[in-house]
């Protein structure tokens, strides 16, 4: 699903520059969960903002699902992510003003979907996940499960090819950590690619797969006997 | 060019701006403020301009009038200081040799400039009111209303020198009873009788006069008052689509022509042309409502320029929703247009406000004034040409204002702005 070869970043920091990742080779397969392991400055996130396209390569080559991405435009990358790619981030970044159906909607929105079409969507997801009551409030008025449960909606509600969820628990406590994992567990179960970026134990031991890095290189790839969720 | 049709486009438009009251609110006073101010200032001019057209209307607006005074240098073996009459053959010459001329009324009178009126008895009751002799072209050019019923002094009454006279209103209500029709009723000027023909409306503005005149036929007076062939002063309409200015000059020229004056006399002929105080008092008005067009249009920009102020900041705020945005796949574009559309659309709200008000203020000041007859100011209206013109004009500043924050948040990485917490 991902085929990533020689992938190299680095950033410039005024006159010096920061070689963030030095020379990445990594492939996923679909259906596969993954944790992307490492301190803080081993590049994990800068890796998931590649393959999320919100960053650009500087060297190597990328390929979801057999399209190279390459020659990223802002427009491009943008169907790209709209297309192929579904985002879950530690703040939830739903958007404070619109309820929690609306924020469901917005990437359907995006698409070019019909109104309808996107609410009876969306309806569906935040069903599946338990939401339905909750489907009219705003993001203020829910909890930090309940918000990241959204965002999971709203990641997945356009059918992407791949989840990225950047430290999705980071903000939740352990108990609710555990109920979000355990949907993102059923979520994969059913087929979907994901890949999680995180730094607890605990969290890629719930994956199939840890890929460990540090200071920008791969150090440790297993696969990972997974532990239920709850 | 399709998203701006598109319904879902405008539930985003609308949910955003909804969904931010405030800020909403803030950004259109700015265009408010301006778009009333501008609707408020060039009705009010508008109706200063119609107050001002009123004021001229009792007379037509070209008309010129010509009186003689004495000469101010000596000239073919004439003394200076020579007083000089107005001639009622200077007409014909005139008529013959200015072009340009539409109507020409010589008038005489008894009781104005310093002279003892006539004296009118009706029974018991009489008064003294200044006297006109007048031909019928006056009516054509100082545009005296005569009261239903009535008429003017008319050719016939010129040929027969008939003792009929034209009364002011408020002769008929000093010498008349409050139900009487003084029409073919007779009064006495100077002790002859007179058939009453015809009660005119005084109407203020535009040289001189009161409602107390009466008007007799020309000859009559000439006969009555022993005058002769002297004239006091012409009453001249140019015509419309001539120089006024010009045909007052070439009359003085063929009066001191006539009259042996020096032409270059300045004080033999005297004359005050209505045309060029009227285009003088409309010069005035048309200044003013350019001033209220340049003050309403850059109170305007400066609302415009707000919005486009107010949006940037809301940008900056909306960094993190911008970048949750384009993550989820707006593309620049879409971003753009959308900050583009808010602000074109909070500009249109706010000036269609801005005009409901301006339009209510203008109602409100022309309910006060409608009735003060004698303050310049009639019926505000601001022409739709210039309401369009505003709206268009909001729209495209909008757009132009929208385009530096829609720039603005097109610029944002999203990955930046989602690492911003």
């Amino acid at each position: 699903m991902i085929k990533i070869k020689d992938l190299h970043k680095s950033y410039r920091m005024g006159t010096s520059s920061l070689h963030v990742l030095k020379g990445i080779n990594f492939e996923v397969e679909e259906g596969e969960l993954v944790a992307i392991m490492g301190s803080s400055g081993s590049g994990k996130s800068t890796l998931l903002n590649i393959i999320g396209m919100l960053d650009l390569l500087d060297k190597g080559s990328y390929e979801l699902d057999g399209v190279p991405i390459k020659d990223l435009d802002e427009t491009k990358a943008a169907n790209y992510r709209n297309k192929f790619l579904g985002f879950v981030f530690q703040s939830f970044n739903l958007i404070n003003y619109k309820t929690a159906l609306e924020n469901v909607t917005l990437p359907l929105y995006y698409q070019g979907v019909k109104r309808k079409e996107r609410e009876a969507l969306a309806w569906k997801y935040l069903d599946d996940f338990g939401l339905k009551e909750w489907a009219t409030h705003l993001p203020s008025e829910l909890s930090g499960g309940q918000k990241q449960r959204v965002a999971i909606a709203r990641a997945m509600v356009t059918k992407p090819k791949v989840l990225l969820a950047d430290e999705l628990t980071g903000a939740l406590d352990s108990k609710t950590s555990e109920e979000v994992m355990a949907l993102i567990q059923e979520i994969n179960q059913a087929g979907k690619t994901i890949l999680i970026v995180t730094h607890e134990e605990d969290i890629a031991n719930m994956c199939t797969r840890i890929v460990r890095l540090k200071d920008g290189i791969i150090m440790e790839d297993k696969k990972n006997k997974m532990v239920k969720a709850i | 060019m399709k998203r701006l049709f598109d319904k879902d486009t405008w539930q985003e438009i609308f949910g955003s701006i909804q969904k931010n009251k405030i800020r909403t609110i803030i950004t259109m006073i700015g265009v408010l403020w301006g778009i009333f101010i501008f609707i408020t200032l060039s009705g009010s001019s508008k109706g200063l301009d119609n107050g001002f057209e009123r004021a001229f209307e009792s007379i037509a607006s070209n008309s010129i009038f010509i009186w003689a005074q004495s000469t101010g240098l000596p000239y073919k073996g004439y003394k200076s200081n020579r007083n000089i009459t107005l001639k009622i053959q200077d007409v014909d010459v005139l008529k013959k040799k200015v072009k340009g001329i539409k109507f020409i009324a010589p008038r005489i009178a008894a009781g104005i400039f310093g002279g003892a009126g006539g004296n009118i008895v009706r029974g018991t009751k009489s008064g003294t009111y200044a006297i006109y002799g007048d031909y019928p072209e006056y009516i054509k050019i100082a545009t005296t209303k005569i009261y239903d019923g009535g008429r003017f002094i008319n050719e016939s009454d010129i040929k027969y020198e008939r003792k009929v006279c034209v009364i002011g209103e408020r002769t008929q209500l000093e010498l008349f009873e409050k139900d009487e029709d003084p029409i073919g009723e007779f009064i006495s000027i100077n002790k002859i009788n007179f058939r009453v023909a015809g009660v005119h409306k005084f109407v203020e503005g535009g040289g001189f006069g009161d409602d107390g005149d009466i008007y007799i036929p020309f000859t009559t007076f000439r006969k009555i008052f022993n005058t002769g062939d002297d004239v006091a002063f012409f009453m001249i309409a140019a015509d419309e689509d001539i120089d006024g200015v010009k045909v007052e000059k070439e009359i003085r020229t063929t009066l001191k022509q006539i009259h042996k004056v020096d032409p270059n006399d300045k004080r033999a002929i005297g004359g005050f042309n209505l045309g060029e105080v009227f285009k003088r008092t409309m010069n005035f008005a048309n200044g003013l409502t350019f001033l209220s067009l340049v003050v309403g249009i850059a109170t305007i920009l400066a609302g415009v320029i707000g919005i486009g102020n107010i949006l940037l900041i809301s940008v900056k705020e909306r960094t993190k929703e911008i970048g949750i945005r384009r993550a989820l796949g707006a593309t620049p574009s879409e971003v753009r247009t959308q900050i583009i559309l808010e602000s074109v659309f909070l500009t249109i709200l706010a000036g269609i406000i801005g005009i409901i008000l301006g339009a209510f203020v203008l109602s409100g000041i022309n309910a006060a004034t409608v009735d003060i007859t004698d303050f310049p100011y009639t019926n505000p209206t601001v022409p739709i040409p210039y309401v369009l013109g505003a709206l268009g004009l909001m729209v495209i500043l909008g757009t132009l204002i929208g385009i530096i924050p829609a720039q603005r948040a097109v610029s944002i990485k999203p990955i930046d702005a989602l690492r911003e917490e």
